[in-house]
C-alpha cells in the first residue's frame, strides 16, 4: 500500500480524504532517485477548485515529460486539515509521493485570484518554508510564482522568490536547467537566482528596489544588481498548435468543479472590452489547429473516461472553426455517452441549433454578458453587445423552447449614472416582455430572468487600471437602485436581481492595484487567521480589519482613487506587448463613449504585435 | 448481455466514497472501451448498479458490480482490458454473466457479508478472543441500542449475526448485509466490547470485507452464495 502523509485516524476525521490520497488515475509516480529535479504545483485553493484548473495540468504534463524531472500537485489543505496538521506538527506533503514539500526543489504556485493570497501564506507556513524569501535558506525550495496575478506581483512580491511572466510553456526548461548547471557547479541560492532574472520573463523581486514619493505613490522602481533588466517581457506561446498539451490528464476521485474534458481552442480575445485584464494580457489572440483539437480531443477522453468534453476559451463564438468542430464533436460523441458543453458562446443562430442539439433545452438557460445595462455604458466599456443583438438572440431562443435566461452585469464602472444602473432593470424587463409576446399556447410557462451583477474591479493592464472603485457603501446603494427598479417593473415577477458581496470586492481591488507595502496587510491578515477568503464562510472581515488598522494602509488609497495617467504604477516595470500609451487612448476614448473595433475588424496598435504571430498577422493582404 | 464485476478495493482506495467509486468505474469502463449499454432519454447513464455500499475507511476483496453489454464479450477479456486502466488498490478479480431473472439484480440479492475486524497495532483490548467470541456468539439475544433516522431503540442483532469467530488479531464474522436488514460490523464490535466490559480507544480497528452474499435458500433456511457464483465465465 501507498504509504500516506497522513494518519489513517486523521483521514477519517476529516471531510472528504480523497483530497489528500493522490493515486489519481494518469497521476505521475517515478522514482525519486531517478530524477534531478522535484517539483510540487501549487494551486491555492481546495482540491476540488484546483484540480479543475487547466494550467496546473498543462504544466505538470510538460514537467513530468522531462525525464530528469518529478512534479507532484499539492492542494491548500481545508481548515479542518489545517487545523489538525497545525496540532499534530504534520508537514504539507505533496499528492503524489506524499512527501513534504520542503523537500523538494521547486514549489510552483498558480495565482488566479488576488483572494487565494493567504492561502500561499498557509501553505508556505504549513510547509515549514520561511514566508519571506529573503529568510530562505539552500534548504529551502525555489519559490515560484505565476498566471494571471503576476500581472502585478508587486503586495506578495516579498514572498516569492521569483515569478514568471507570461505563459508557462516558454521559458520554463531554460529555467531548470540554468537551475541544475548551478547546482552542479556548487552555487548557492542566491547565485542561482542572480542567473535567474537574466533569463526573459522571470521577475526576482528581492534585486529591485522601491522608492515612494510623501503621498504614498510610486518614486521610482529600480534595478539593485546589475544583472537584473529593468523591464521584464511577457512570455507568449506563439504556435498554439505545435505547444505542448496534456493528452493524459489527471482523473479525479472526487468530483472536481471541472469534471471533463478541458480543450483549448484559442487563448487570447480579439474583443478589446475595457475592463478585461485577461483580453490585454493575453493578446495577440492565438489559435490552435481545428484539426489538432480534433485528435486531441479524441485522445482526451479516451485516456480520462470523462463523459464531458467542454471548450475553453475568452470567447468560443470568435474561433474561426467553431461550426466544423463542434459539428465534429457532436458526429461522434454521444454514441459513447459523451456530452458536450459549450461555455461562451455567443447567442445567436448557430448557437442556439448547436445548443439544441447538446443540450437539454427545458434544464438549460441561455447567458448573457451585457456587463452593463445602457447602451451609453457599453459603449464605455467597449463591450460591443447592443441591445438589439440581445433581443433578438432572446427571441430566437425563447421561440425555440428556451425559457431561462441569465445576465450578467457589473455595477460601479467610470462615469456610470443613475440611468445606467437602472438600465439593468429596464433590460431583464425588455426580454421578459419579448418572452411574453410569444402567445401563451406556443410558449413554456413563465420565463426565469436572472440579472446578476458584480462589482467592478480596476484591474492593472487594463484601460480602467486609472480607474477609481466604488466604495462598499457606494456599491451597496447602487445595488440597493437597481433592486428597486427591477420591483416597479411590469414583470417583476419573472426577474431575480442578485448581488456580490461588496466587501470581498473592496479587498479583491486593494490586492489586485497594490504595492509592496501591501504584503505586510496580507502577512498580518493571515496571522489573524484569515485564509480561504474566496469563501464567505470562511472571510474573515475582522481580521482584515484589524490587520490594515495596526499597518496604517488605507484600502482606498489603492482601491477608490483616481490615478494620473503620469503616475508610476507599481507593475509598470512589466512588458505585456500591449503599450501604455495604447490603454491611455482607450481610457480617453472610454471617456467619450467611443467603441474601439475588434482585432478581427480593424488593428488599433495597441502593440501586441510586436510578438510576430496570431490574429495580427491573419488575413493581411 | 448482463454481467457481473466482482472486485476489490483496497489500500488507500478506501478513502474513496461509495458514489466516487462509482463515478471511478464509469470512467474506467470508457477508458477501457467497453460496448456498455445507455438507457434511453436525453440524458442517456450507463446501465450499472452497485450492490450493497461500502462506507469510508472500510477495505473490500469481495465488492461487486452488475454493468449491461450492448455486444457479448468474453469475459476473461473484460477482466483484463479492466485491469489494464485500474489505480493501485483498485483490481477487477471476476466478471461473470449472469442470466436474466432474479439472479440478475445484485442490489436486491444481497443477503449477508463477510468481515475481517483487526485490531491496530497496540490497540488489542484485554479480551481473550478465543474463548469470548464463541460465548458471546451463543447468546441467544443481543440486544443494544440502536439509533434510527427518528429515534433510538433496543432491538436484537442476535438474528442477524450469522457466525462469529475469534481470529489472531481480531474478529471474523458473517452479517446479514442488504435491504432487509443491515447489520454493520461496527455495532457488533460495539456490542461484544460492551458485553465484555471493555472500552475501545478510537480508531481501534481495520475492517475488511471480504465476501458479499446472495441467499438462494428458501425461508426456513439460509443458503448463501458468492454474488459471483450466480453468474458464469464465458469462453
Amino acid at each position: 500500500m501507498r504509504k500516506l502523509a497522513l494518519p489513517e485516524e486523521v483521514l477519517l476525521q476529516i471531510e472528504q480524504p480523497a483530497r489528500y490520497i493522490g493515486n489519481e488515475f494518469n497521476s505521475v509516480v517515478k522514482d525519486k532517485e531517478k530524477v534531478a529535479l522535484r517539483g510540487a504545483f501549487l494551486f491555492p485553493d481546495v482540491y476540488e477548485i484546483g484540480m479543475s484548473h487547466l494550467g496546473i495540468q498543462i504544466l505538470y504534463d510538460m514537467f513530468n515529460k522531462r525525464e530528469d524531472m518529478w512534479c507532484e500537485r499539492v492542494y491548500s489543505p481545508w481548515p479542518d486539515l489545517d487545523r489538525v496538521m497545525r496540532e499534530q506538527n504534520i508537514p504539507l506533503f505533496g499528492l503524489e509521493s506524499q512527501e513534504p514539500v520542503k523537500n523538494e526543489d521547486f514549489l510552483f504556485i498558480t495565482l488566479q485570484y488576488e483572494m487565494c493570497y493567504t492561502n500561499v501564506l498557509q501553505a508556505l507556513d504549513l510547509a515549514g518554508i520561511p514566508l519571506h524569501a529573503v529568510e530562505r535558506t539552500d534548504e529551502d525550495p525555489i519559490v515560484i510564482g505565476g498566471g494571471p496575478c503576476t500581472y502585478n506581483p508587486e503586495p506578495i512580491a516579498p514572498f516569492f522568490d521569483l515569478f514568471y511572466i507570461g505563459e508557462g510553456e516558454v521559458v520554463y526548461d531554460q529555467l531548470f536547467d540554468t537551475y541544475l548547471e548551478n547546482k552542479k557547479n556548487g552555487g548557492t541560492r542566491l547565485d542561482f537566482l542572480k542567473k535567474a532574472c537574466q533569463i526573459p520573463g522571470i521577475y526576482v523581486p528581492q534585486f529591485y528596489e522601491v522608492t515612494y514619493h510623501e503621498d504614498g505613490t510610486v518614486a521610482a522602481f529600480t534595478p539593485s544588481i546589475p544583472e537584473a533588466p529593468e523591464k521584464i517581457k511577457k512570455q507568449l506561446v506563439m504556435d498554439m498548435t505545435e505547444a505542448t498539451y496534456p493528452e493524459k490528464p489527471v482523473v479525479p476521485f472526487i468530483k472536481a468543479t471541472q469534471d471533463r474534458v478541458v480543450l483549448e481552442i484559442q487563448r487570447g480575445c480579439i474583443r478589446g472590452c475595457r475592463f478585461c485584464q485577461a483580453g490585454m494580457v493575453y493578446r495577440p489572440t492565438r489559435e490552435r489547429d481545428v484539426e489538432k483539437l480534433k485528435e486531441l480531443a479524441t485522445h482526451m477522453l479516451r485516456n480520462t473516461g470523462h463523459d464531458e468534453i467542454s471548450l475553453s476559451s475568452l470567447s468560443s463564438s470568435d474561433y474561426s472553426h467553431l461550426p466544423e468542430l463542434v459539428n465534429y464533436l457532436i458526429d461522434s460523441c454521444p454514441e459513447k455517452g459523451v456530452n458536450i458543453s459549450l461555455p461562451s458562446l455567443r447567442i445567436d443562430a448557430f448557437s442556439l441549433d448547436v445548443m439544441s442539439k447538446v443540450q437539454d433545452i427545458k434544464k438549460s438557460s441561455l447567458t448573457f454578458a451585457p456587463e452593463a445595462g445602457s447602451q451609453r455604458m457599453r459603449n464605455v466599456i467597449n463591450k460591443g453587445l447592443t441591445e438589439e443583438v440581445i433581443l433578438d438572440g432572446a427571441g430566437k431562443a425563447f421561440e425555440g423552447g428556451w425559457n431561462k435566461v441569465k445576465l450578467y452585469f457589473m455595477l460601479g464602472l467610470p462615469t456610470e449614472t443613475e440611468d445606467d444602473i437602472k438600465g439593468i432593470a429596464h433590460l431583464a424587463e425588455k426580454i421578459a416582455e419579448r418572452y411574453y409576446e410569444i402567445p401563451k399556447d406556443q410558449r413554456n410557462g413563465k420565463c426565469q430572468i436572472t440579472a446578476s451583477s458584480s462589482f467592478f474591479i480596476p484591474k492593472p493592464f487594463t484601460p480602467f487600471q486609472w480607474a477609481p472603485m466604488n466604495t462598499e457603501r457606494e456599491f451597496l446603494d447602487k445595488a440597493a437602485i437597481v433592486k428597486a427598479e427591477v420591483r416597479a417593473q411590469l414583470n417583476q415577477k419573472s426577474i431575480r436581481y442578485i448581488y456580490h458581496e461588496a466587501d470581498i470586492s473592496l479587498l479583491e481591488g486593494f490586492l489586485a492595484r497594490g504595492d509592496r507595502k501591501c504584503a505586510e496587510v496580507i502577512e498580518k491578515a493571515y496571522r489573524k487567521g484569515a485564509i480561504f477568503d474566496a469563501w464567505s464562510e470562511y472571510f474573515r472581515k475582522d481580521a482584515w480589519e484589524e490587520a490594515f488598522a495596526e499597518t496604517g494602509i488605507d484600502v482606498s488609497f489603492y482601491a477608490c482613487r483616481k490615478r494620473s495617467t503620469d503616475e508610476i504604477l507599481p507593475w509598470d516595470f512589466l512588458d505585456i506587448g500591449v503599450t501604455k500609451k495604447f490603454l491611455i487612448r482607450e481610457w480617453e476614448r472610454a471617456q467619450k463613449e467611443t467603441v474601439t473595433p475588434n482585432c478581427k475588424m480593424q488593428c488599433s496598435g495597441c502593440g501586441a504585435k510586436s510578438f510576430g504571430g496570431g490574429v495580427c498577422y491573419e488575413n493581411q493582404n | 448481455m448482463k454481467i457481473r464485476i466482482k472486485f476489490a478495493k483496497t489500500g488507500v482506495m478506501k478513502f474513496v466514497g461509495h458514489l466516487d467509486v462509482m463515478r471511478y468505474f464509469q470512467k474506467a469502463i470508457r477508458r477501457a472501451e467497453l460496448p456498455i449499454a445507455y438507457s434511453e432519454g436525453f440524458s442517456p447513464h450507463m446501465l450499472l448498479s452497485f450492490a450493497s455500499p461500502l462506507g469510508v475507511g472500510i477495505s473490500s476483496t469481495g465488492e461487486y458490480f452488475d454493468m449491461v453489454l450492448a455486444e457479448d464479450m468474453k469475459t476473461d477479456e473484460i477482466v483484463k482490458r479492466l485491469n489494464a486502466t485500474m489505480v493501485e488498490g483498485m483490481e477487477v478479480l471476476s466478471a461473470r454473466h449472469v442470466p436474466d431473472g432474479k439472479a440478475s439484480k445484485a442490489m436486491s440479492l444481497v443477503a449477508g457479508a463477510d468481515y475481517l475486524v483487526q485490531f491496530r497495532e497496540g490497540k488489542m483490548p484485554e479480551i481473550n478472543l478465543e474463548t469470548k467470541v464463541p460465548e458471546f456468539f451463543a447468546l441467544p439475544q443481543i440486544e443494544i441500542m440502536r439509533k434510527t433516522k427518528r429515534s433510538e431503540k433496543l432491538t436484537d442483532i442476535r438474528p442477524w449475526i450469522y457466525d462469529m469467530k475469534a481470529k489472531k488479531s481480531g474478529v471474523w464474522m458473517q452479517l446479514s448485509t442488504g435491504s432487509v436488514s443491515n447489520l454493520k460490523p461496527e455495532l457488533v464490535m460495539e456490542a461484544f466490547c460492551k458485553w465484555c466490559g471493555v472500552e475501545l480507544p478510537p480508531f481501534a480497528y481495520t475492517i475488511l470485507r471480504e465476501e458479499v452474499y446472495a441467499d438462494i435458500g428458501t425461508e426456513e433456511e439460509r443458503k448463501l452464495v458468492p454474488l459471483e457464483a450466480l453468474g458464469e465465465e464465458v469462453e
